[in-house]
């Protein structure tokens, strides 16, 4: 078992004219990920590395029964991308796609409340579920199948943790990337919930960082309902108030947001605090 | 993208929102010249992106057209909190009966936008929200239906707004609501928005915030952008696509994502090595982009450069590369420490390696982990104090 991702993933590409969408393809077809479809309007009917392009979405689901989307589209084409797999009925939608505009990602959100739709990202690093499915950008063998769970705003950060976990012998559940925008299509909380129950996470490394109320949300599930240990960690202690530290979402703004005010709501709830990048195996391996 | 106040009341008038009468002035006779149309008591305000200017000598009362000449002539060439005065607002003063708070702001955690209101104006709403919540009022709008009359009204009466003036304060608060929609803006505040003794209303400071990543959409906005209130390596970052924040301490950081770039100046904070500043490549960066990104590094009169990379969609060659490319350009005088992993490791260690042997090439201490890393920036801080000492 795992969340949201498995053997079961049969993904489209949305994108994969793009620079990106094309390395993406080629490394997770690579990673023996199941990646049936890509869709390019304009395109469709010809081939990408052996994969079958299709016009839309729709059709794409038609021909091959995809049930999870990556999109890896230009920002300026990303909501639309969202939407219509929504519409056609894609249940699992990875965007990896950053700096896409937060009044588009608002208007997402509020209409997606209303499809049986979940959506991961945008800005996502990727979702992995080790010897499974890759959906994103990662080097296969970094990852190494096991029981931790690892949840992240950043992809740089969760590379590294997953390459110090891997390289400690401790071995990853599934691994989420929730975005690194202002606003995402999940947060950590409901992700925490999808750890607790998933049978093959045993504990969840949760990687925070300054901006936005992720880390606060997350501790009420920590003290609420989780009972797999929590390893925590946030990032931006230093970063100065009302500077946006790389991702869109990273910003201390007034008095919300702040690295310490998270650590301290994380540590009251009962999560393992770790204070620096290496600490973070040593914590895992307390159990 | 933060806008200047007389931008944003430009644009707020264009929206129906009531503003003083006035316009804004590049030098001391254009002052003259708009005090001297208004012609009758007028406020000076500099023009500076950032809070504080009050207190900083940025905003002051004249009589006449002559004193506000006189004060332009301080106004101009000051600087507040490091932001050079190159514009001066000249409003014509407004009589205040009272003063409130009006904004429309993007809640993350809801991704919905908020009305927010309160009977406390003229401050920041972040700090009134902190220190008094109960004085703070606030209502989400769905998106998907807007902001509504009833939901304004409410607000109007949560904060004790007297009846008879809701009718003039539902068109302010829908106005606010268009610009912030229309402008895809983050935030947009009239504060203080305040009632006049005749009981009309009148924005007399507005701040607007819009999302960069929209500003495809609209060019007009995009020529607003006013650089002097950037720093130079800021503006050099931003044509590279490269993230550039100044810290102040001595270490150069650059890292290839944020999370990782945040996460080594912490580190290097916790073992009390100040950084510098703060560069993010971001991922999948090209060789030209890091040795930007080096050149950035090195701002701030750094003796030693920390680069944290981890690649994923970049092998580490092209970042050996990068990171040689950039170091060619720079004068000599600093050290690098590099903790570099990912596909082609090997490979971009060793020509770091090779490279460290070579004069044109600065010392490069290789790390394996972040102990060492932090071992090797404290020990090269050491050597570069024991030498400033010795010369």
């Amino acid at each position: 078992m795992s969340i949201l991702v498995n053997g079961n993933t049969r993904l489209l590409v949305y994108g994969v004219e793009t620079q990106e969408g094309a390395i993406y393809t080629e490394r997770m077809l690579a990673s023996g990920t199941a990646v049936v479809a890509a869709v390019a309007a304009g395109r469709g009917g010809g081939w990408i590395e052996n994969v079958p392009v299709f016009e839309t979405v729709q059709e794409a689901i038609r021909a091959t029964d995809a049930n999870t989307a990556l999109i890896c589209v230009q920002p300026q084409g990303a909501a639309e991308a969202i939407l219509e797999a929504a519409d056609a009925g894609i249940g699992l939608i990875v965007c990896a796609t950053s700096r896409v505009p937060v009044h588009d990602m608002v208007q997402i959100r509020a209409y997606l409340q209303y499809r049986d739709v979940r959506l991961i990202g945008p800005g996502s690093p990727g979702l992995f579920t080790p010897e499974q499915c890759v959906v994103g950008a990662i080097a296969p063998h970094i990852l190494r199948p096991g029981s931790v769970g690892i949840l992240s705003r950043s992809g740089s950060l969760a590379y590294k943790v997953i390459w110090l976990l891997t390289e400690a012998g401790i071995g990853q559940s599934t691994v989420v990337g929730i975005g690194d925008g202002l606003i995402v299509g999940t947060g950590f909380a409901e992700l925490l919930a999808m750890f607790e129950d998933d049978p093959a996470t045993q504990q969840v490394v949760l990687l925070g960082e300054i901006g936005g109320q992720e880390e606060e949300q997350s501790a009420e599930v920590i003290r609420d309902r989780m009972s797999k240990p929590v390893v925590a960690y946030v990032v931006g202690h230093t970063a100065p108030p009302g500077r946006q530290m790389g991702h869109p979402g990273a910003i201390v703004e007034g008095y919300a947001g702040l690295a310490q005010v998270k650590v301290d709501a994380l540590a009251r709830a009962g999560a393992r605090v770790a204070r620096t990048l290496g600490e973070i195996p040593a914590l895992l391996e307390m159990r | 993208m933060r806008l200047h106040e007389y931008q944003a009341k430009k644009i707020l008038g264009r929206y129906g929102i009531p503003v003083p009468p006035g316009d804004v002035a590049s030098s001391v006779d254009e002052v003259y010249r708009i005090a001297d149309r208004i012609g009758q008591r007028v406020v000076l305000k500099a023009q500076v992106l950032t809070g504080g200017r009050g207190q900083a000598g940025g905003i002051r009362l004249a009589d006449d057209a002559d004193a506000a000449r006189r004060l332009a002539g301080q106004m101009f060439g000051m600087q507040v909190a490091g932001y050079p005065v190159e514009k001066v607002l000249v409003d014509q003063a407004i009589d205040v009966e009272q003063e409130t708070y009006l904004g429309i702001q993007l809640d993350r955690a809801s991704a919905q936008p908020l009305l927010v209101a309160s009977a406390e104006g003229g401050l920041e709403i972040a700090e009134v929200a902190h220190d008094t919540p109960e004085r703070v009022s606030s209502v989400p709008i769905e998106p998907l239906l807007g902001l509504r009359s009833y939901q304004v009204r409410a607000l109007a009466d949560e904060i004790g707004l007297p009846r008879e003036r809701h009718n003039d304060f539902v068109p302010v608060a829908l106005g606010l609501y268009r610009a912030f929609n229309d402008m895809d803006a983050t935030l947009v505040e009239a504060n203080p928005l305040v009632i006049r003794c005749d009981g009309t209303f009148c924005c007399l400071n507005s701040r607007i915030v819009i999302d960069d990543h929209a500003l495809y959409r609209h060019p007009d906005l995009i020529d607003l952008r006013d650089e002097s209130q950037d720093t130079l390596p800021e503006r050099v970052a931003r044509r590279h696509g490269i993230t550039y924040v100044r810290l102040g301490g001595h270490v150069g950081c650059l890292s290839n994502g944020a999370g990782l770039a945040m996460a080594t100046i912490d580190l290097l904070r916790a073992h009390g090595v100040r950084p510098a500043n703060f560069v993010d490549v971001g991922k999948g960066a090209t060789l030209e982009k890091v040795a930007r990104g080096i050149e950035l590094a090195r701002n701030n009169s750094t003796q030693v450069i920390v680069v944290h990379v981890f690649c994923s969609l970049t092998s580490c060659d092209t970042i050996a590369r990068g990171i040689l490319r950039g170091c060619e350009s720079l004068t000599p005088g600093f050290a690098l420490v590099v903790c570099l992993q990912g596909p082609r490791q090997e490979e971009g260690q060793a020509m770091l390696q090779q490279a460290s042997q070579e004069d044109r090439y600065p010392p490069i201490c290789l790390s394996s982990c972040l102990d060492e890393l932090v071992d090797q920036v404290q020990a090269l801080m050491r050597q570069a104090q024991a030498e400033g000492v010795g010369e």
